[in-house]
This record gives structure tokens, sequence and C-alpha cells, in this order.
């Protein structure tokens, strides 16, 4: 059954520091489903967990309750597998490698041989639109620059899911608006499955297939927003569907602010 | 580039004539006033007689001098820089070995939090021990074991080393970004691995400076363990040896002294050209 889903949370929750006075309750009763090839974004207010869940999926924190799966294994199994690339809100590019090394690291640490990596971080750049940055240092690129390469270094060794915490957070608007349309294509191009994180109600709009609100404390499953924008263009920024999905989503944020 | 090579040269230089001016300048003033501040009945800190503070041309003049060493005559600069070629070797296997202690340590303490508890105040505490009650203990404890003298020194070395070393090196390797961290974890990424592709280069930053003041202690423990084991050669011996016949020939002290601080400094541009050389690659040295 849960084989036909990318990702699968049933009856999740997460509680730190359990049993001691500063016990959190982060999350409770999440179930969520996202098919494959799908772009799905969380959002919700700050302290509403959204972070935390795309740990769990990436199996860099353990539920407390319920279960994750994705690809019908074991959020651990896929972990150990490497079946998720991972992109920060901070590039988080290694300063002593160059760029193409930085992208080639999970390679490397599949042992690919060289000329194997070299040809991928060669394709991933390309991917990006950064041809010829490959033997740069990353603090020689620009902020936007360094995150594309930080999705090149997910995507080298071409997961299915690709799970994003905030990665156009720290960009100012225009570039975050150019990376959001790069992002697009490349998702269309790789046939990736996207879980996207962020707290920008246009963002989540503009480059999902489904917005997930979540309320907070503990972060639960508000409601989930269908988007029908077709194919997106930097026309459809300006589209009255995209701003009836916005006004959906930021009614959905305000509802849940409301019953706090 | 030359340019730059230039300005250091000169900077050097200007340096040295600073001081010397200042020495000299400084005799020269108390030589005039009975070793008084001008104009006061406060005496000066130091004598300025020929004694204490020999003239800076005499202290240099001296390196010139041929002495005898055992069999041989040879000019005092030679002589030192033999007796400091032998300190250098004590003082090279005491800094190698206090870099491996010190590297071995903060990578269990940076393993397991348990070590770093365990461990980090004892290793503050082993440096509050004064270097000159140990020395003697070290020496004995290797006599009976038959181990030669020069090892007993370098593990006196060892001991002012390893220090920096594992407290800078704790934090280097604790330096990496949570999400670098996350990041290595996402990729499946064993401790071991981790530890080379991303603690290991990231602490660099960290372990450089401690390195070198690792390797001006790692001179400093070298000597002063020549100077209480009594060894035969060595800088230590030289300055035990000038310090006792000081009022005969200050300038020898001096001269020694001046040979200590070459050594050191010999070490530290050493050390400073690794770093250039490990760290060319991101350009992080200034």
């Amino acid at each position: 059954m849960s084989s036909e889903h990318a990702v699968s949370v049933t009856e999740v929750g997460k509680v730190f520091n359990e049993g001691s006075v500063d016990e959190v309750a982060a999350l409770s009763g999440i179930d969520l489903n996202i098919e494959p090839g799908e772009f799905v974004s969380l959002i919700g207010p700050s302290g509403c967990g959204k972070s935390t869940l795309l740990r769990l999926i990436g199996d860099l924190l353990e539920p407390s309750a319920g279960a994750v799966s994705v690809f019908g294994k074991s959020a651990h199994q896929a972990r150990m597998d490497q079946n998720y690339g991972m992109v920060f809100q901070h590039a988080g590019l290694f300063d002593w490698r160059k760029v193409a090394a930085n992208i080639e690291l999970p390679l490397e640490l599949r042992d690919w041989s060289k000329a194997d990596r070299a040809a991928r971080s060669k394709e991933m750049l390309d991917l990006v639109k950064l041809p010829d940055f490959g033997n740069h240092y990353p603090r020689q690129l620009s902020g936007g620059m360094q995150q594309r390469v930080s999705i090149a270094r997910a995507l080298s060794f071409k997961p299915k899911l690709l799970l994003m915490d905030e990665p156009f957070g720290a960009l100012d608007e225009m570039t975050r608006e150019h990376m959001q349309i790069e992002l697009l294509r490349i998702w269309e191009e790789t046939g990736t499955t996207v879980v996207f994180v962020t707290h920008s109600i246009p963002e989540a709009a503009f480059l999902s297939n489904r917005v997930v609100v979540l309320s907070p404390r503990p972060g639960r499953v508000h409601s989930i927003i269908e988007v029908n924008l077709g194919q997106r263009t930097e026309d459809t920024r300006e589209n009255p569907e995209f701003f009836s999905t916005a006004t959906k989503i930021r009614e959905a944020l305000r509802a849940v602010e409301a019953a706090q | 580039m030359i340019n730059k090579r230039l300005r250091m040269v000169l900077t050097v230089v200007v340096a040295l004539v600073v001081v010397v001016a200042l020495w000299e300048g400084y005799k020269w003033m108390g030589q005039q006033t009975d070793d008084h501040w001008p104009g006061t009945n406060f005496g000066l800190p130091t004598a300025t007689n020929d004694i204490i503070m020999p003239h800076a041309a005499d202290i240099l003049g001296e390196l010139t001098v041929d002495i005898r060493d055992g069999r041989n005559t040879l000019p005092m600069y030679v002589f030192l820089l033999k007796k400091a070629w032998f300190t250098f070797q004590e003082a090279a296997i005491g800094f190698t070995l206090g870099l491996a202690i010190g590297m071995g340590l903060a990578v269990l303490m940076a393993r397991w939090k348990v070590a770093e508890k365990g461990l980090l105040p004892w290793i503050n505490v082993s440096q509050t021990i004064p270097l000159i009650a140990l020395a003697p203990l070290v020496v004995t404890w290797g006599r009976q074991q038959n181990m030669p003298d020069l090892l007993s020194i370098s593990l006196i070395s060892t001991y002012l080393t390893f220090f920096p070393v594992a407290v800078s090196g704790l934090r280097g390797l604790q330096s990496p970004d949570a999400d670098h961290v996350e990041l290595m974890r996402s990729y499946a990424a064993s401790w071991r691995t981790t530890l080379f592709k991303l603690r290991l280069p990231a602490s660099r930053p960290y372990l450089f400076p401690a390195l070198k003041i690792a390797g001006t202690l790692s001179i400093v423990g070298a000597i002063v363990g020549e100077i209480s084991i009594g060894t035969k050669t060595g800088l230590g011996r030289a300055i035990l040896e000038y310090a006792q016949r000081y009022a005969v020939a200050p300038e020898r002290l001096y001269a020694s002294v001046i040979g200590a601080a070459f050594l050191g400094l010999t070490v530290f541009g050493l050390i400073n050209l690794t770093e250039r050389w490990v760290m060319r690659r991101t350009r992080e040295v200034i």
C-alpha cells in the first residue's frame, strides 16, 4: 500500500526533551501522504514544527509516536539508502572545497570514480546554470549562486526526493523569485518529489501542487490547499488564480492564529 | 610580490634598529643620571652598567668571537647553531608527540561527551603543575626505564605542547554548523567519515594558531628540560653555563638567549609556512 507514496506520515508526534521540565510537544497526530513527483510546501507560523516535520521525513530526528515511510521503506532505511537530498536555508557549502568538489561530496561518499564524479558535477553545474564556476571557491559566489550549488549537490546522486528547509529564506526578493522559476524548471526536468518548508505565502502558492498549513504547539495539519496554476511563468505571479490561492493560504494561516 | 617581501625585510630591520636604539638609549640615560629617572630620585628598574646591560654591539660581536667547544675552536654563532640543532631535535620529537596526543584527545572528546566531561578538567589541571617540578620526575622515571635523556626532554616538551592542541583541536572539531553535521547525516555518513570529510578540515583555522603557540612552547620545554636534567649539550646547557659565568662574560648569556629566540622564531616560521601550504586552497591565511 504505502509503496505508492513517496512519503507517508502516519499518526506522527514529536516531543522534545520528553519527561523533563523543558518538555516541548512539537508535533502531534500528523497524517500526510505525498505522491511521487509532487511538489508539497509546509507553511505555518514560527514554532509550528514545519522544520521538525521535514527532519522526521529525512530521519534526522526520530518521531516520538507514529511512523514515517519514504518510498515504502522506513525513513531510517531511506536515509541509509540515501534516497533523498537535502537543502538548507544557508547553502552550507564546505569553504575548503571548490564548487565542483562540493557537488561531488555525496558521490565521493558513495565511492564513485573520479571521472564519473567530474562528469556528474559538470552535468549538475549545467543544470543549475553555473557551467563556468566549478573551479571557484564558495566564498567567491553570491548567496543565490551558492544556493544553486547547494541544490546541485543535493541532486547530484539523482535522488527521487528533495527536502528543502526554507532554502530561499536568506535571499533578496528578486533573486528569490528567479530561484523559484529555476527550481520549478529543475523539478520538471528531474521529476523529483519536493517537500519544501517556507514561511512565505506567495512562495508556497507559486511553487506547490499542494500547500500544507500547520498550526502550532503542538504542530498539527490545519488544512491542505490544492493549487491549480498550470505551467508557471513570471506572468503567473500576476494571475488572479495565483492571488486567490495566496488568499486561501493567508486565510488558513489567520484561522490558525485566531485559534491560538 | 617583491614589494611585499622588501617591506617585510624593512620591517624586521627597522624593528631591530628600534630595539637596539631603545637598549642603548636607556643605558646611556642611566649612565648620565646614575641609574635614576632624569630629574628625580626614583631609581631605574634595572641598573645600566656593562655587567647588567652590555652594549648591543658587544652582544652581537660576541656571536662572532671564537670559543672552545671540547677540542675544537669555533665562532660563537656556529657553536650556538650546533646546540640549537640539538635542542630543535628534542623539541621536534616533543612537538610531534604533543600534536598526536593533543589531537587524539581532541578527537576522543569530540566523539564522546563523557570523555570531554571527564578529560577536559584534567587537561586544564595538568598545566598548573610547574614544569620545573615535573622535569626531574620525568627524567628519573626515564632513567629507570633506560630511556635516553633526549627522549625524557622531548616528553617534557610534549607536556607543554599537547595542551593548546587538545583545547583548540576540540573547538575546531566542534566548529561545523548544525547544517553541516545534518548534511553528513543525510548522506548516512559514519562518524569516521564525518571526521575526515568535515570536522578535521573545519578544524584547521582553529588548529594553526594553537600549533604556533605549541611550536614555541616545545622549544621552551626542551630548554627547561635540558637545564633541569643537566645534559651535556643543547641550548639549555649553554644558557646554564653562561649564566654561571655571568659576572665574567655577560655578553655570552645574552648571545645564547638570542640563539634561543632565533630557534623559537625559526619554528614559528616553519609552522607559518606549513599553514600557508595547507590552507593555500582556501586562502584564509592573511
